[in-house]
């Protein structure tokens, strides 16, 4: 036995765990180098039949060669197991662009979300939402509200009535009758905001529906000024419409509110007219039994069709009341 | 209303750097807003001429008349055009655009070869000159009206600028151009001259015995001017600028005694009527038509009156609707010699109710119906006295006058309250110079304000307020945000509506909104009976179709969703969230209570409880597969269950404890409906539709829907959570043998019973229907713990024991053995 031989089996051994293939390929080198019947087990077995100063020598160098065969082993080992699940991995690569969501694609309504979007607005200002019925009573509707019985509003070719005539019950024409129940039953200060569905008797084409939806905002406080009104405006448009958007009021006429406006934006290099607004008429405010010496109020109010339409461009109205899942679906929850 | 510039010009100096947008801009600071701005002339270059027709040669052998014309257009020599117009005759003086013009739309004229003439210009309509949209022949006039040779475009007044104005309601002044002119004058700060101030003191003479004027009843009209005129020559013509300015406001020339009328109420806004005084009986009075049942206005229609109806009527009959429209009889016509001219201010509302009645929405009527000055009557028909004088041969007679005018009442008002109401400090001086402005008289000692006579709609403080802020400009007004309550928060039930429509939205429901009409058909269609199919009806519905209002939501859900599957739509999910409206009660007449002040509580109540209460629910509509197949493989069709499931969703959402059982209720198919009990009522419904309205409006096969009573869900209790209990669970598997009538509920029901209060839940977890002889099997996972210490398997098998054991006892349950 000698030293070089010794060296030789290591080298050997290192050779054969290098060019292993694969895992079975490392068991046959394994069984070559480090079984039973290798050169170096044999070797050590042989170490019995040596003198003492061989043993210390011989037993040395198998020694460090048994460790050196192993840690060749181990490394590749670790190196041939890798691989292999490198390739299991590989051959389990899928197609993640299949379609894979079955589900049918809901949505909300896009005038529940600027519904839900203004009212939110609003409560962080402060306001409550109020909320009052379709089919309202004509008092409520008109008189309260400084509309006198011949008034054209009050025709056939405008307002629907129910019947019987005398009931005068009315589909609202305003959601304004919530702002007088609001008045009617609750001591100012008063900042509320009434969304809401109403009903004119236009032809349905394409800027105008029989049923629409509103948001009227209310305030009746002390000290209310036409320049509460015109901030609370500012604010709200800019909101809706983004930073940039510029608001004009213009003198207007409405039977509830002097001073009355037309609130208009300035969007998208153009004057729109969005909505009417002004202070509350003192004669609405006594109707409701609220002491015009101490409080003063302003209202507002806009379509939310129009400020859907004109926020997102939509051109035709029938898409807002046909109810096309189509159209719905585009404006998923809002967010 | 539409106001030309240079009529507006005759009554305010616009220096001439003002343009045309900065005058609309501000007219809109001051509440009037310019639909158009139209600009005449502008694209026009002349020579345009009005020329005299000399001969007339008619081309024949054509497809359509075509004249050749000789012209004189003060040139000395004839020239020549060719014409295809045939509305002329030799003598008329016609405008000729020379070559070298060039018309609107950069329509060049030369001289050119045509029907084998050479034509040397062209004979012009006002649609060629832009002027008018009348294309029906070439424009037309007299000897005494042009002057051969001159400028037409001077002698028409092409070149203006005309402001298309949208006039308030509550402004019936300003559809005047006196009116509009006022407010240029003082958006601009420039002097307006007002044309009233010489008619003040025209003075006209008696020259013989006029008609009598007479207000029957003084609630019909406040004043009444009639003027008799005589000696009229019928062939006078209206003059050349008087037509122009008609037209320019949208009007026709008609002859020169309604020309004025119509000028005169345009330029002063007093609407007045001329009658042929031949065919007057007696005076004239303002009185209603009463028996009176058939009258032809002057278009030439025959109405039937209303006995409400306000006529002007001589001694015999009515001769015209007071202040709508004149009557056919007694009209001015080509042999009138002898003229009535009425100047009168009707009620507002009769004659709107004149106009509404009869669908005539005249001039006068617009006018009347928003309030016209009654200090105007005098003024206007003098101005009409005036004109015709000038114009024609006529002769004044004499005026004679009921009624008299009345000034509105003082309005005494803090001036700070202008301060108060802007949120911007506005000095007493400058309140009262504003004022003064728009035509009040102010006392500022003790700030007692005179509206003028004209302003019919200035009563209050807060009236006089919106007058001095459009002086002042809105732009003005600063722009601060109140001062707000820290706090407000949704309802419960607005809250609950936003997560259950979150919920639909997120399980694949598209929400739609349909209209909220029905008709008896659909209602009948359902099954809907009783109460759960009496609503309102609607006394002027938008079509006979849906004239009531709906009873329930899944109809509309019905009707859309069959528009999308029109539309090639086969696997959907939709809801709508609404109001519904059965007549849970009689509508009773209404109450009106007084406006000056608060109605006492018990006429609140009654107004309050007057109006029906309108349910708020939420339903949706599940048709065709449950998702869409694809690759992945077939989908499976929605069925009844997924509806409960839904049903029972919206309720859970709302954290409410129910009950379930089957129910028979429109329009579910009877066996395959269930309801949802809250606190004893019912207030979901869910399952299969009833396979008759499936197959009626073509849905798939099996759909299904639910409805939920939102506005009926109480409030849910605060919740006290149990403790979590940490010991191990024992589970427990149990099959039992039941009739195929006994429900899977009542099954569980009695589990839970039998087991006690360490049972922590019973899942179903397997149905099986095939065992025959009327029999099904349930088995159940029953899963046990107790807070404190691990169950031993003897403590288990006991109460499993007990569970059984009350379900044998109460359904007649058999442990099923393998």
């Amino acid at each position: 036995m000698r030293a070089e031989e010794i060296s030789a089996w290591v080298e050997q051994a290192q050779a054969a765990c290098a060019s292993a293939k694969d895992l079975d390929g490392l068991k046959v080198v394994r069984t070559a180098h480090s079984g039973d019947k290798s050169p170096i087990a044999l070797a050590s077995r042989a170490l019995g039949s040596m003198s003492a100063e061989e043993k210390v020598v011989f037993g040395k160098l198998i020694g460090d060669a048994k460790a050196s065969v192993s840690q060749f082993l181990a490394a590749a080992l670790l190196k041939l197991e890798a691989q292999r699940d490198q390739k299991i991995l590989l051959e389990e690569v899928v197609d993640i662009t299949l379609p894979v969501n079955r589900a049918h694609r809901g949505g909300l309504h896009p005038i529940t979300i600027i519904k839900n979007e203004v009212s939110d607005f609003f409560i962080e200002q402060g306001f409550s939402v109020e909320e009052g019925p379709e089919l309202e009573s004509g008092w409520l509707n008109f008189d309260a509200l400084n509309i006198p019985p011949d008034h054209p509003a009050r025709t056939m070719q405008d307002t629907f009535f129910i019947e019987p005539i005398e009931s005068g019950m009315v589909l609202r024409t305003h959601t304004s009758p919530v702002q007088v129940r609001t008045m009617l039953t609750q001591e100012p200060p008063i900042y509320v905001v009434c969304p809401g569905r109403t009903f004119r008797a236009d032809e349905l084409d394409a800027t105008h529906s029989p049923v629409f939806h509103q948001v009227e905002g209310l305030v009746v406080d002390k000290g209310i000024t036409m320049a509460h009104l015109k901030g609370t405006l500012d604010n709200f448009a800019r909101h809706m419409f983004g930073p940039d958007v510029t608001t004009r009021l213009r003198p207007s006429f409405f039977p509830f509110t002097e001073p009355s406006a037309e609130v208009d934006i300035y969007f998208n290099n153009r004057w729109i007219e969005w909505g009417g607004c002004g202070m509350v008429n003192p004669k609405v405010l006594a109707t409701c039994g609220i002491d015009t010496d101490v409080y003063s109020g302003f209202a507002f109010g806009m379509g939310l069709e129009r400020t859907l339409m004109v926020r997102h461009g939509i051109t035709d109205m029938h898409d807002i009341v046909e109810g096309d899942i189509r159209f719905t679906r585009q404006f998923g929850v809002g967010l | 209303m539409r106001a030309p510039l240079s009529w507006l010009k005759e009554f305010v100096d616009i220096p001439t750097n003002i343009t045309a947008q900065e005058i609309s801009d501000a007219l809109v600071r001051v509440g009037f807003e310019v639909e158009e701005i139209i600009t005449q002339g502008n694209d026009l270059t002349g020579p345009l001429k009005f020329a005299k027709v000399v001969s007339i040669e008619e081309l024949s052998g054509h497809k359509k008349p075509i004249r050749y014309v000789g012209l004189d257009c003060g040139e000395g020599a004839e020239r020549f055009v060719i014409c295809g117009a045939t509305n002329f005759v030799v003598g008329d003086i016609v405008v000729a655009a020379l070559p070298g013009a060039v018309l609107p739309g950069g329509f060049a004229i030369s001289a050119r070869e045509t029907y084998g003439k050479t034509s040397n210009g062209m004979i012009c309509s006002g649609r060629e000159l832009a002027i008018s949209d009348d294309h029906a022949g070439i424009l037309v006039f007299t000897q005494d009206q042009a002057s051969v040779g001159s400028d037409a475009i001077e002698g028409l007044q092409i070149n203006d600028v005309i402001f298309d104005i949208a006039v308030n309601p509550d402004r019936g002044y300003a559809l005047s151009i006196r009116g509009i002119a006022r407010e240029v004058a003082a958006s601009l700060g420039l002097v307006f001259r007002d044309p009233i101030d010489s008619l003040r003191d025209l003075d006209f003479a008696e020259t013989g015995n006029g008609l009598k004027a007479k207000i029957a009843d003084k609630d019909t009209s406040s004043v009444f001017y009639l003027r008799t005129m005589s000696n009229f020559d019928p062939s006078a013509k209206t003059p050349m600028w008087m037509r122009r300015r008609i037209e320019k406001m949208g009007m026709r020339s008609i002859s020169l005694v309604v020309d004025i009328t119509n000028y005169v109420m345009l330029e002063l806004g007093q609407p007045l009527h001329a009658f042929d005084k031949a065919k007057i009986k007696g005076g004239l009075t303002i009185k209603r038509s009463g028996k009176v049942q058939k009258f032809i206005t002057l278009d030439g229609q025959e109405r039937n009156l209303d006995p409400d109806d306000l006529m002007v009527w001589d001694d015999d009959q009515p001769l015209s609707l007071a202040g709508t429209m004149g009557g056919l009889y007694s009209e001015i016509t080509d042999s009138t010699t002898e003229i009535a001219l009425e100047a009168a201010v009707f009620n507002q509302l009769c004659v709107a109710k004149n106009s509404r009645r009869h669908k005539l929405s005249s001039e006068a009527s617009r006018r009347l119906e928003r309030g016209v000055d009654p200090f105007l009557p005098q003024f206007a028909s003098a101005r009409f006295v005036q004109l015709l004088t000038a114009h024609s041969s006529a002769l004044h007679v004499s005026t004679n006058v009921d009624g008299k005018p009345q000034l509105s009442a003082s309005i005494k008002m803090d001036p700070n309250y202008v301060s108060k109401v802007l949120g911007l400090d506005v000095s007493a001086e400058t309140v009262a110079k504003h004022l003064r402005t728009v035509g009040c008289e102010v006392d500022e000692k003790n700030f007692s304000v005179q509206p003028p006579s004209w302003r019919l709609d200035l009563h209050t403080p807060a009236d006089l307020s919106e007058e001095v802020a459009r002086m002042i400009g809105y732009d003005k007004i600063p722009s601060v945000l109140p001062p707000r309550p820290l706090h407000a928060t949704l309802s419960t039930s607005q809250k609950r509506r936003r997560s259950v429509s979150l919920m639909l939205a997120n399980r694949g429901f598209a929400e739609v909104q349909s209209f909220p009409f029905t008709n008896q058909a659909t209602i009948d269609a359902m099954g809907f009976v009783g109460e759960r199919a009496a609503t309102y009806k609607l006394a002027n519905p938008m079509s006979e179709e849906f004239p009531l209002m709906r009873v329930h939501l899944v109809p509309g859900l019905i009707e859309i969703a069959a528009r999308n599957i029109s539309r090639g739509a086969k696997d959907f999910a939709i809801f709508e969230m609404g109001s519904i409206f059965r007549s849970s009660q009689r509508l009773e007449p209404a109450l009106s209570p007084k406006l000056d002040k608060r109605p006492n509580q018990d006429e609140i109540t009654k107004i309050f409880s007057s109006v029906p209460s309108q349910g708020y629910h939420v339903a949706g509509l599940l048709v065709g597969k449950i998702e869409s197949e694809n690759w992945q493989g077939k989908a499976r069709s929605y069925n009844w269950q997924d509806a409960i499931a839904c049903a029972q969703d919206v309720l859970n959402l709302c954290n409410l404890e129910w009950t379930i059982s089957r129910s028979d209720f429109a329009p579910w198919h009877p066996g395959r409906c269930a309801e949802l009990i809250v606190d004893g009522k019912a207030v979901a419904h869910a399952g299969e539709l009833h396979p008759r309205i499936v197959s009626a409006y073509g849905l798939p096969e099996r759909s299904v829907a639910f409805a939920v009573a939102l506005s009926a869900l109480p409030d849910s209790e605060l919740v006290r959570p149990k403790r979590v209990g940490t010991m191990p669970a024992a589970v427990q598997d149990v099959a039992l043998i039941v009739d195929e009538a006994v429900t899977a509920l009542q099954v569980e029901d009695a589990l839970r019973q039998g087991a006690g209060p360490l049972l922590e839940s019973v899942t179903l977890f397997d149905r099986y229907d095939k065992i025959g002889d009327g029999k099904i099997s349930l088995a159940f996972t029953l899963v046990f713990r107790d807070a404190t210490r691990t169950l031993t398997g003897e403590e288990v098998a006991v109460l499993r024991e007990n569970a059984t054991l009350m379900a044998s006892k109460t359904c007649g349950a058999v442990l099923r053995t393998a």
